[in-house]
């Protein structure tokens, strides 16, 4: 339609807006909605769940997982356990470079290995314990030698102990490299606005680059669910990781927004005072693992998701989900059963049983001790619940001044992450104070198979034994709830709840 | 009125030491290891001695203090555990976005707080006095978060006029900076109004029933005359001082709002660090706001002294 004359003088101005237009679609943004502020971007240093969210952009790792948790490769295409599975051999991707032009080579990830055992303040060195140390075969190959056989070591390679950084960057900024990461992930770091912004722009340089489809990447820290899902329906946000379980209804039923719902590779549960101080004989609950399964008996898990989670969760009773490959099918889901409960009360002599639930003051958490409290009345367990800010319910149970314990655990891709720490004698995360020789033995056993039907025979076992005697009772798995603009396209479901930006792009279609 | 600056000025010193031992003491009543808070899920028993040694964590309480005081007087507030960058960077980052809001609270609360309160306090008992109080009782009763939610749900997501949340700097962008800033400082500024309204409202209904004002008006005065030269200036210092006392406030930040429109300001700054144990931030915060609130309070004596010649002597 020819415009009125009066209105020609805007044709200049609408072909200026159109070709405004087109450079903005040309350079695109991918903006994310983190539900925390991450810690420090240093792979060897970094503690929380959320830094690993932006790490999945910036710092490629040896070997990634699929959404089956396989492990697959990413800057090692391929690798050999020894004759005596005491050392493996990494072949690298040749042409990596870092996001400094450094070439990623045997020597860096050398390097890397060393940095992650030795800085100050490391969280890798407990990962990487049995890695005695690395030899460069050649510029392409290298061998990390091992103390002992160690069947975790592939799995940890996928997260953060295999996240490789540039040596010469490290070298330079030692202990204040995560101000300034480089690593040679699909984006490099741009800025950072404590509590703000992350901001990543495209490597150029990416050695998959053909799956990389935007210009800059945006990780803004939005801690309240309410809001950051307001910013995504307002069209200031693209994806955001975590929004609560109660919306998910109502984004479903108004269908502008698309969801992914993947069950976690962590779990919920609660821990039980078994040894860790003197209150654990103090309450028959500590005391007696008759009274202990009476509790487990005494929970509809189907319920407790259901009022908890909105049903977005999956009913477990493992340290991994009945969905995972390492489930042990030996000792599935106990149905709910209050008549045995109150035998089981009875025979130990302590029909109404009384004890202090101590969570933290997370709105999940406290449902959860309310919703236990309930249910066990029903068996005759009288449950005072205790909330305690986090980092001093922490205090508390690291103490041993609890009785049980409203935990969760984010969850790491190999069982073993799931385990160890929490049922090994004096691990650090053994809450429970749990110290069976018998289980030690076996889970030690499980780190020296390699054979994966042969692992899963030792997990079998331990599970037979501890969750008997129940150190911890293991209630559900979480899903990981994303929600997008439905021109996102190539979202890559991979339980670790860690969204992997390569492969994302905007359809084209309106 | 040199003399009385000097020594105001004189005082804040020894009351920013007083109130730095305070919060440096205050914060060793946290429960639990800070470095325990700050190790991380692992919990590896070495990362948690490296943070002892690294915090000083094993040392007495005033051998501690003086390392963080000794930070202090070469002008290095310390250095945030959790991300790893300086305090004083957090903090010139933040004092900005703190400061903009706060000023935009402040404007908003007083073009709306102090009119409404003469209006009421001038037509007591008509309906425009009902409706101040109604406004005053509403502002007061509404929860910032809430208040911020609804208009995010209705200016961002159904109308689309503002953004949800975000902060643009005003350097990079002025619009974008006024549009992101006007929910939250209109949140912030409407809950003060009313307080202020209210405050205006009784001081001017005390002054207005005064002698000196039955005087002006007996000579004759326009009643515009009277109200916003002879009443309203004698009106004013209760409400400096609670102006001053509710800046203060904002600029110590405005917790829930800030984490309702993720402007990333003061407020969101300290409870980030106190929840990580991250003392040298809360330390570096706490120091700066305490300087704001006694630097306001001094010049809201100054200001008593400007609007009131007789307490010049």
């Amino acid at each position: 339609m020819p415009l009125r004359p009066s209105l020609r003088f805007l044709r200049p101005l609408l072909a200026l807006a159109l070709g405004v237009a087109a450079l903005a679609s040309q350079a695109q943004t991918l903006r994310i909605g983190l539900a925390e502020d991450p810690d420090v971007l240093d792979p060897t240093l970094a503690r929380s769940f959320v830094g690993r969210v932006v790490f999945a952009g910036l710092c490629d790792k040896l070997f990634d997982i699929d959404e089956k948790l396989a492990i697959v490769p990413q800057l090692a295409t391929g690798y050999q356990w020894s004759a005596d599975n005491k050392s493996l051999t990494l072949k690298l991707r040749p042409g990596v470079t870092f996001h400094d032009g450094e070439k990623f080579d045997a020597a860096a990830v050398k390097f890397n290995i060393e940095r992650h055992k030795t800085l100050a303040g490391s969280n890798r060195r407990g990962e990487l314990a049995p890695v005695t140390g690395v030899d460069v075969i050649d510029p392409m190959t290298v061998r990390l030698n091992l103390a002992a056989p160690f069947s975790p070591l592939l799995a940890q390679l996928t997260d953060r102990a295999g996240m490789m950084v540039s040596p010469k960057a490290a070298q330079a900024a030692g202990d204040k490299f995560g101000a300034h990461p480089v690593c040679s992930g699909p984006f490099k770091f741009t800025e950072r606005v404590a509590q703000d912004r992350i901001v990543l722009e495209r490597n150029p340089n990416y050695w998959n680059k053909d799956a990389v489809h935007f210009d800059k990447v945006i990780y803004t820290p939005i801690p309240d669910a309410t809001v950051r899902l307001a910013n995504l329906r307002a069209g200031q946000l693209d994806f955001i990781e975590r929004f609560a379980p109660s919306d998910m209804e109502k984004i479903q039923a108004e269908k502008k927004l698309k969801t992914s719902s993947i069950t976690e590779i962590g779990y919920q549960g609660l821990t039980i005072n078994v040894g860790k101080s003197d209150k654990a004989k103090a309450t028959p609950l500590g005391r007696d693992p008759r009274v202990r399964e009476a509790l487990e008996l005494s929970l509809d898990r189907a319920g407790l998701v259901q009022v908890v989670m909105d049903n977005e969760a999956i009913a477990g009773n493992q340290w991994v989900p009945p969905t995972n490959s390492w489930y042990a099918k030996n000792v599935p889901v106990p149905k709910r059963d209050i008549v045995r409960a109150k035998q089981l009360l009875k025979e130990a002599g302590v029909p109404n049983p009384s004890f202090t639930l101590l969570t933290p003051t997370t709105s999940d958490a406290q449902r959860i001790a309310l919703v236990v409290q309930a249910m066990a009345r029903e068996a005759g367990f009288d449950v005072k619940i205790q909330a305690a800010e986090f980092a001093t319910s922490l205090n508390m149970a690291d103490k041993g001044d609890f009785e049980a314990y409203v935990l969760a655990w984010s969850g790491r891709p190999d069982p073993d992450g799931n385990l160890y720490s929490f049922h090994v004698c004096n691990q650090p995360l053994n809450y429970a104070g749990y110290c069976v020789p018998e289980v030690d033995n076996l889970v030690k056993q499980s780190r020296e198979v390699l054979d994966p039907a042969q692992r899963k025979k030792v997990f079998e076992q331990v599970a037979a034994k501890v969750l008997k005697d129940r150190p911890i009772i293991y209630l559900y798995h979480r899903k990981w709830l994303w929600a997008y603009t439905p021109k996102l396209q190539g979202v890559r479901e991979i339980p670790d709840g860690l969204l992997r930006v390569s492969g994302l792009k905007f359809s084209t279609a309106p | 009125m040199g003399e009385f600056l000097v020594r105001r000025i004189a005082q804040l010193l020894p009351t920013l030491v007083l109130v730095s031992m305070l919060i440096f003491g205050l914060q060793q009543l946290l429960p639990g290891d800070p470095a325990k808070i700050l190790a991380g899920e692992e919990q590896d028993p070495q990362v948690i001695a490296y943070l002892h040694q690294k915090l000083h964590l094993d040392d007495p309480l005033p051998v501690r203090y003086a390392y963080w005081v000794g930070g202090v007087l070469r002008g290095d507030l310390g250095e945030s555990v959790r991300n790893q960058q300086p305090v004083l960077h957090l903090i010139a980052q933040k004092l900005p976005v703190t400061l903009e809001l706060a000023l935009l609270a402040m404007a908003i609360a007083l073009v709306i707080g102090i009119p409404a309160g003469i209006v009421s306090a001038v037509g007591r008992g008509t309906a425009w006095d009902w409706g101040a109080n109604v406004f005053a009782l509403w502002g007061i009763s509404t929860p910032n978060f809430w208040l911020g939610i609804l208009l995010i749900l209705l200016f961002s997501v159904n109308l689309g006029w503002l953004p949800a949340s975000g902060y643009v700097s005003p350097l990079e962008d002025l619009g974008a900076n006024l549009k992101a800033m006007i929910m939250p400082a209109f949140v912030l500024g409407n809950a003060i109004a009313a307080v202020l309204m209210r405050h205006t409202r009784s001081a001017m209904l005390q002054v207005l029933s005064s002698d000196y004002v039955r005087t002006a008006r007996a000579k004759g005065l326009d009643e515009k005359t009277v109200v916003l030269k002879h009443a309203l200036r004698n009106a004013l210092t209760p409400i400096i001082t609670l102006g001053a006392l509710e800046l203060g406030t904002l600029l110590s930040g405005a917790v829930l709002t800030e984490q309702v429109f993720t402007i990333p300001g003061f407020g969101k700054l300290i409870v980030d660090a106190v929840f990580n144990r991250d003392y040298a931030v809360v330390q570096g915060v706490v120091l700066v706001t305490a300087t704001a609130y006694m630097v306001l309070n001094l010049l809201a004596d100054v200001a008593y002294i400007a609007v009131n010649p007789r307490l010049r002597h």
